[in-house]
């Protein structure tokens, strides 16, 4: 072992030589190495940047809520829209919402809501010069404020009487409050929303940022207001809360059954709808940054295999080359296991020098795209041990059958070759 | 008695064909000797050093080195004996050509687990013994040839070996240069090494105290030649 160390300068400074003098060859070879690696380190850091906004922004959704739609939610990989039986579903409605509330027991709120975008350029909200930057309009329900977990930090919220009147009121988001009303306070102020005349009653508690945007551009109106000026479709968002964290199932349960019979969906039919949970968009969101690890898998896979081919036939090359070099070795005293130790570093030096690289290039793509985008690149101090363990073990395995060679070569022989 | 070799065989199949390189070879060489081993190109004489110099095994025969039976060994034990006991001198040189020639001559010290600093020191000795310690950080092809050869002993010298060979020290190098290259041997002969060259030519040969005459694998004839060289000094 003793011999094999004092080798080891030897060895990689022979590497370094070898890479030297053949550099458009020798990066070809670890192309495939850095590539794997880069991929790994890119990927890692992308996704666990993800990871820590979406799932604050999953749970900042609310742990308790349920959702009802009347499609599944569903990740768009590629084209494929909706399919024609999907596009002919009839919407979820106000009176479902009613329906909802009155008949499940397990149900403590039921909050429709419904958004609106002013065509074109998005909705116009305006106090004398000032003007918010395309503020959300949603209309809601006093139970918005409990679904949501969404309260009034200054002023009031929408109550039963703005609904049953029809008030032209508003709740604003932090950032169009901010907006409107730099200096002044914006109880009791009157705005221009789209060019209706609103007084603003309240301000809503700020929510945190998600992947970098705020999440408090939007202003709220009652939800019969909306109706009444935006005579859209009948379809709303409707999220549910239920009485208690162990009552969601038997909520969820009743929500589904209610809204079979409602629809009249036949008994050995599927739903036609869709209920589900924060919990169940965790879990599809795991499964998308499960796919993509696995896609990150397969590429890394790939190139560290194609890149140790590549290193196996650059050692069975420079084997050959360096046969004579080999024989004078062997003359000298050198066993074959310093020789093959002596090819394997060489290996081994030259995919570490490929992951090396690839985990700069890796780390440079995270951090750029984390410059771009509103994503928090992380490089992880693991992806990197694991990137460069992994390089080095390539190097290892693809070296053995070049290094095995060199160290079979009979001296003789060895010394021979021209 | 430094080398003793009984019956010393060694057979080449070629296809069909088996080529009897050596062919029952005995000698023996004493601590201290100078000896040549001359003959016709293709006589044995390369393969027969070979053996001596534990870079091969004989077919048939035994060969006793240092008292030590070398023609049963395995190849890491001959590579013990090669870095240990013997110092090679070749015709083309072999040195390894991105190397200074002060790493050419460490290459045997690496091979026997000598401390970096020693391998150092005895490799600038060796260098300075054959007059290069200005020639350290050259490469092979910064240097003449006769340097080249010059290197070359050094690190033959380097691990204080039993035994020196040389196939044909002078094979590629000019007559004056080749002249140079034989007093250096004859002062190491001097200094108590133990020396067996191979060449074709006899003004190389007389340089030795001993001939051996090979043909066809065989010893046909064997020469003191120490009154030729003490008659020409
Ligand atoms: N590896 C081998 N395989 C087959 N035949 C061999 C091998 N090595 C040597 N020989 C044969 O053995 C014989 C002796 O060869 P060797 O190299 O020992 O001759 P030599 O006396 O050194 O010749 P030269 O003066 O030309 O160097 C030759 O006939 C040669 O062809
Ligand atoms: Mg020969």
């Amino acid at each position: 072992m003793k011999v094999q160390l004092l080798h080891l300068k030897d060895s990689i400074q022979m590497a370094w030589f070898t890479m030297r003098t053949h550099k458009m060859r020798s990066f070809l070879t670890i192309l495939g190495v850095l590539v794997g690696v880069a991929a790994v380190i890119g990927m890692v850091a992308i996704v666990q940047g993800l990871n820590k906004s979406m799932a604050a922004q999953i749970e900042s959704l609310g742990a308790n809520v349920i959702y009802v739609s009347r499609f599944e939610p569903q990740v768009q990989v590629g084209g494929g829209g909706r399919s024609e039986e999907e596009r002919k579903r009839k919407y979820i409605t106000f009176e479902d919402a009613m329906a909802i509330k009155e008949l499940c027991p397990a149900v403590e709120a039921v909050s429709p809501e419904k958004y609106w975008w002013q065509e074109p350029d998005g909705n116009q909200v305006k106090y004398r010069d000032k003007e918010a930057r395309n503020p959300q309009l949603g209309g809601v329900v006093p139970e918005y404020a409990v679904v949501n977990n969404c309260f009034a930090s200054e002023g009031r919220f929408v109550t039963d009487s703005d609904i049953n009147f029809k008030t032209y009121v508003c709740v604003l988001g932090v950032d169009v409050a901010e907006a409107l009303f730099p200096h002044a306070d914006p109880i009791g102020k009157q705005i221009l929303v789209n060019n209706n005349r609103f007084i603003v009653v309240g301000v809503a508690e700020k929510k945190p940022a998600f992947l970098g945007y705020s999440q408090n551009n939007y202003l709220l109106i009652p939800f019969t207001t909306y109706r009444k000026i935006y005579s859209s479709s009948e379809s709303v968002w409707l999220a549910v809360k239920p009485k208690s964290k162990a009552g969601i199932e038997a909520a969820t349960d009743q929500i589904t059954q209610l809204l079979r019979l409602r629809r009249g969906v036949p008994y050995d039919k599927e739903n036609d709808f869709a209920v589900f949970t924060q919990d169940y968009l965790m879990d599809m969101y795991r499964s998308i940054t499960g796919v993509a690890y696995l896609v990150m898998i397969v590429i890394s896979s790939i190139a560290l295999l194609v890149g140790g081919v590549g290193v196996m036939n650059i050692m069975l090359v420079s084997v050959t080359e360096r046969t004579r070099e080999i024989g004078i070795r062997k003359a000298l005293g050198a066993k074959r296991r310093n020789i093959l130790w002596q090819f394997l570093i060489e290996a081994m030096t030259l995919t570490g020098t490929g992951g090396i690289m690839g985990i700069i290039f890796g780390a440079a793509l995270g951090i750029f795209v984390g410059a771009v985008t509103p994503l928090s690149a992380t490089i992880s101090l693991w992806s990197v041990i694991v990137g460069f363990s992994f390089s080095v073990s390539v190097g290892l395995f693809f070296g053995i059958y070049p290094a095995t060679r060199a160290a079979k070569l009979d001296p003789i022989e060895a010394l021979r070759y021209e | 008695m430094l080398i003793k070799t009984v019956d010393l065989w060694k057979t080449y199949t070629v296809g069909t064909e088996t080529i009897h390189a050596v062919q029952g070879v005995s000698v023996e060489i004493e601590k201290g000797e100078y000896v040549a081993i001359m003959g016709p190109s293709g006589s044995g004489k390369s393969t027969l050093m070979n053996l001596i110099g534990c870079l091969d095994s004989p077919t048939r025969g035994e060969y006793h080195l240092n008292g030590r039976r070398v023609s049963a060994m395995s190849d890491d034990e001959l590579a013990y004996i090669r870095n240990k006991e013997i110092g090679f001198v070749f015709q083309t040189f072999n040195l390894l050509p991105r190397a200074s020639a002060l790493h050419n001559v460490e290459l045997p010290l690496i091979y026997n687990g000598t401390s970096s600093g020693e391998r150092i020191r005895k490799a600038k000795e060796a260098l300075k013994t054959v007059d290069l310690e200005d020639r350290m950080t050259h490469r092979p092809n910064e240097l003449s040839g006769g340097q080249r050869q010059r290197v070359a002993l050094a690190r033959a010298l380097v691990n204080n070996p039993a035994l020196i060979l040389a196939d044909e020290p002078t094979g590629n190098l000019d007559t004056a240069t080749g002249a140079e290259i034989m007093e250096l041997f004859g002062r190491l002969h001097r200094e108590g090494n133990t020396i067996i060259i191979v060449t074709h030519e006899r003004d190389i040969a007389i340089y030795a105290d001993r001939i051996f005459y090979l043909r066809d694998g065989k010893v046909e004839k064997e020469e003191d030649v120490r009154h030729i060289k003490n008659s020409g000094n």
